[in-house]
């Protein structure tokens, strides 16, 4: 065992909290109000060699793991996570990593870290959120292509994508759901390719999230990630085992960032004569907060290790996920309060982590899908 | 990082686990009904090598790790806290293989692990308790001895003890409050000594407490924890670094077995024509207990693993603690609960391992404590 992260890991930490103390704060509001995504931002954090990390040398990434991938995500999230979303213009790459042949890799990958590209992945469908195997989004094989119709909705980076991995139904015919799925690779610039940017959401409105309009958008067949049909299902899940962990993460660094700004507050707020931080039930409330975010991120960093290490345990992410989502929600509900009325308002920037955190606890597996899991593999069927 | 266990450790779970499986359960429910520490099981497990492990080779022991002591003290509250508590017969043979002179280390820590001599750490007394500062325990110099006059409460093996590491008043007059203390090491045969085992505890029945008296008990002045004066509160901090994790660890233990227990019975049990793992409400539940189970562990262990590689923690400590406590409490709450009616009665254990779980909440630094020190490790001296 060995509970420390290594120099280099500590290193990348740094860099990544130093960056976004630097430039997160003086655009975060705006980009919050505006709700637009920080494409500066992006530009920067590429250049830097944050964005990506996870993907191979061989395909313009540093070749890390999806630990230092988490450690970059938590310390952009404690600082602003709707900034810290310029993280997620790799989402999607995990399928090609894992399951897209080598052309692919080749045409996709090298672009997310460069900063010239932006993908996402187009799961969700008005009617097929949590139940995934239900999607409908067809496509058909027509003389050498794919003819993808359908549509997709809660997109993240839908509108801003230059590529999106979409999960199709390739073989209606399948009787067993999970096994008619395919991901495809669609480029936005499509005919027939159609996002709408999906405004007013909660929190997190510096993340591009879009409904999709499939109309007889044609790709060719080599779009089809990895070489058979009918695995969609089953990559999608391995994707997830990935893509949860930097998400429940964010929950952790979302919290961190709430604790820190509530620990400096308690400090200097003074109320009847001393400090609100010299008080028994502020002093309590914080603990309690610092225990949670201290347990939440020890199980982000186990998963992460352990999918690092070829152990992927699908228990222990889902654990790590609706744990930290919960523990995000409810240590930022705990800063708002002790900021009092000056939390609930605008100019302290404590109402957006209340909006942002939220989503933790619903995105990339909601917690009661996550909930699904653990029951499942403790309990069998 | 490195998140996995050693082969060695692993085997040392293992082991612990087979011994506390094969061992505890036939004799659990009667000692606790008697109130009666299992002497018998106590004996075996010094022969094993379970006792004192963390006590270095040339003092009798196995030269590990506080990991590898947390990790038993887990498996042996799975299958049953009270008779997990024999791992605490040790307890204070920390201090004095982190304080002891050359001379205390020979004379009192091999006879623990070959099962010849219990011990136990008086630290409270009836007033003062998470206030420990406040002790009155008085251990007055007279030539080369000690005169030692007080009240100790809530003493682990109290009463079965051979010596006890006592936490006593030696230098009153200090300015520094921090300064007035000292650890003396008494024999429970000396005259004066008085131990009156307490009966009626909510749980842990089979680990013994008792309420101590202290009536002119002199000990020779070598007695003494240590060769320094006045360093009896420091000491004593250490001792509770290591001690919390212990404890924590059986947070999780009891947390883990009736875990464990509550999986089993809801496979089994059938109701509206199903059995109650089929049922969404029940699965929440069961996964909500053991994602805290897996937070309290990786917490505790981290803990443990720190304290192993020189890098005490004490708000690190304190965390684990304060929520392997309080999961302790949770999860043997909700496993009841879903055994029903079986879980109130004592023919299932649930109602033991609901009883047993609250004691880590209160002892070696009740949760509130805990909270104090990671707050004060937040915030600084407000």
């Amino acid at each position: 065992m060995d509970f420390e992260l290594t120099d280099e890991q500590k290193d990348i930490q740094k860099a990544a909290r130093e960056f976004a103390e630097k430039t997160f704060p003086e655009v975060a509001e705006e980009c919050d109000l505006n709700e637009t995504f920080p494409m500066e931002l992006w530009k920067k954090a590429c250049d830097l060699g944050f964005v990506g990390v996870f993907i191979d040398e061989a395909y313009g990434g540093p070749g890390l793991g999806f630990l230092e991938h988490a450690l970059i995500t938590e310390e952009f999230s404690r600082v602003d996570a709707g900034c810290g979303a310029i993280l997620t213009t790799t989402l999607g790459s995990e399928f090609i990593l894992f399951s897209g042949r080598e052309e692919q890799k080749k045409k996709y990958l090298p672009l997310l870290p460069k900063g010239e590209a932006i993908m996402g992945m187009a799961i969700t469908e008005p009617d097929a959120g949590s139940d995934v195997a239900s999607v409908s989004t067809t496509a058909r094989k027509v003389k050498g292509h794919y003819v993808i119709n359908g549509s997709k909705i809660f997109i993240t980076n839908g509108s801003i994508g230059d590529y999106l991995v979409v999960l199709c139904v390739t073989d209606e015919g399948e009787k067993i759901k999970s096994k008619r799925l395919s991901p495809i690779l669609i480029e936005t610039n499509r005919e027939g390719f159609e996002a709408n940017k999906l405004e007013r959401k909660l929190g997190m409105r510096a993340s591009d999230t879009a409904e999709i309009n499939f109309s007889e958008v044609k790709v060719p067949l080599e779009n089809l990630v990895g070489e058979v049909e009918g695995e969609g299902f089953y990559q999608l899940m391995t994707v997830f085992n990935h893509t949860r962990v930097a998400v429940a993460i964010s929950g952790v660094g979302i919290a961190q960032g709430g604790l820190e700004k509530a620990i400096q507050y308690s400090k200097q707020r003074r109320q009847f004569g001393s400090p609100i931080g010299s008080f028994q039930g502020i002093q309590f409330k914080l603990a309690e907060m610092a225990s949670l975010i201290e347990a939440a991120r020890a199980l982000c960093h186990k998963a992460a290790w352990m999918v690092d290490h070829g152990k992927i345990d699908p228990k222990l992410i889902s654990m790590a996920k609706w744990f930290s989502g919960e523990v995000g929600v409810k240590v930022i509900d705990e800063v708002v309060q002790i900021h009092g009325g000056y939390g609930y308002l605008g100019e302290y920037g404590i109402e957006r982590l209340y909006r942002d955190a939220k989503l933790v606890e619903i995105v990339e597996g909601t917690k009661e899908i996550e909930k699904v899991i653990i029951a499942r593999e403790l309990l069998g069927r | 990082m490195d998140f996995e266990l050693t082969n060695r450790q692993k085997q040392i779970r293992m082991a612990a686990r087979e011994f506390a499986e094969g061992e505890f359960p036939v004799v659990a429910r009667e000692y606790d009904r008697r109130e009666e520490f299992p002497r018998e099981l106590w004996k075996k497990a010094c022969e094993l090598g379970f006792i004192g492990l963390f006590i270095k080779k040339e003092y009798g022991g196995l030269g590990l790790g506080f990991l590898e002591f947390a990790m038993v003290m887990e498996e042996f509250w799975r299958v049953d806290p009270g008779c997990g508590n024999i791992l605490l017969t040790t307890f204070g043979a920390e201090l004095i293989q982190l304080y002891g002179t050359e001379e205390q280390k020979n004379k009192y820590l091999p006879p623990l692990t070959k099962g010849k001599a219990i011990m136990g750490t008086a630290i409270t007394e009836p007033d003062a308790g998470s206030d420990i500062l406040s002790i009155l325990t008085l251990a007055r110099r007279e030539g080369d001895h000690y005169v030692i006059n007080g009240a100790k409460q809530f003493i682990t093996n109290g009463s079965i003890a051979h010596y006890l590491a006592v936490f006593c008043l030696t230098h009153p007059e200090a300015d520094s409050r921090l300064k007035r203390f000292g650890v003396i090491l008494i024999e429970t045969d000396r005259p004066g000594f008085g131990a009156l085992k307490i009966t009626g505890k909510l749980g842990i029945r089979a680990s013994d407490t008792a309420e101590l008296r202290f009536s002119d008990v002199r000990v020779p002045k070598d007695n003494l924890v240590g060769e320094k004066e006045g360093e009896g509160f420091s000491q004593i901090m250490q001792i509770f670094n290591i001690n919390r994790v212990i404890a924590a660890s059986q947070g999780v233990g009891v947390a883990q077995g009736a875990l464990d227990k509550a999986i089993q019975y809801v496979k089994k049990r059938k109701q509206f024509g199903q059995p109650l793992a089929t049922f969404q409400a029940i699965q929440f539940k069961i996964a909500e207990m053991a994602t805290w189970v897996e937070a309290a562990r990786t917490l505790t262990y981290k803990a443990g693993w720190m304290i192993d590689h020189g890098k005490v923690d004490p708000k690190l400590i304190s965390v684990a603690k304060y929520i392997a406590g309080e999961v302790g409490v949770k999860v043997t709450n909700d496993a009841l609960q879903l055994h029903g009616g079986y879980g109130y009665i004592a023919e299932y254990d649930m109602e033991r391992f609901y009883r047993d779980a609250k004691i880590v909440e209160i002892y070696e630094g009740a949760k509130e404590i805990e909270k104090n020190t990671i707050a004060r490790e937040l915030l600084g001296r407000v």
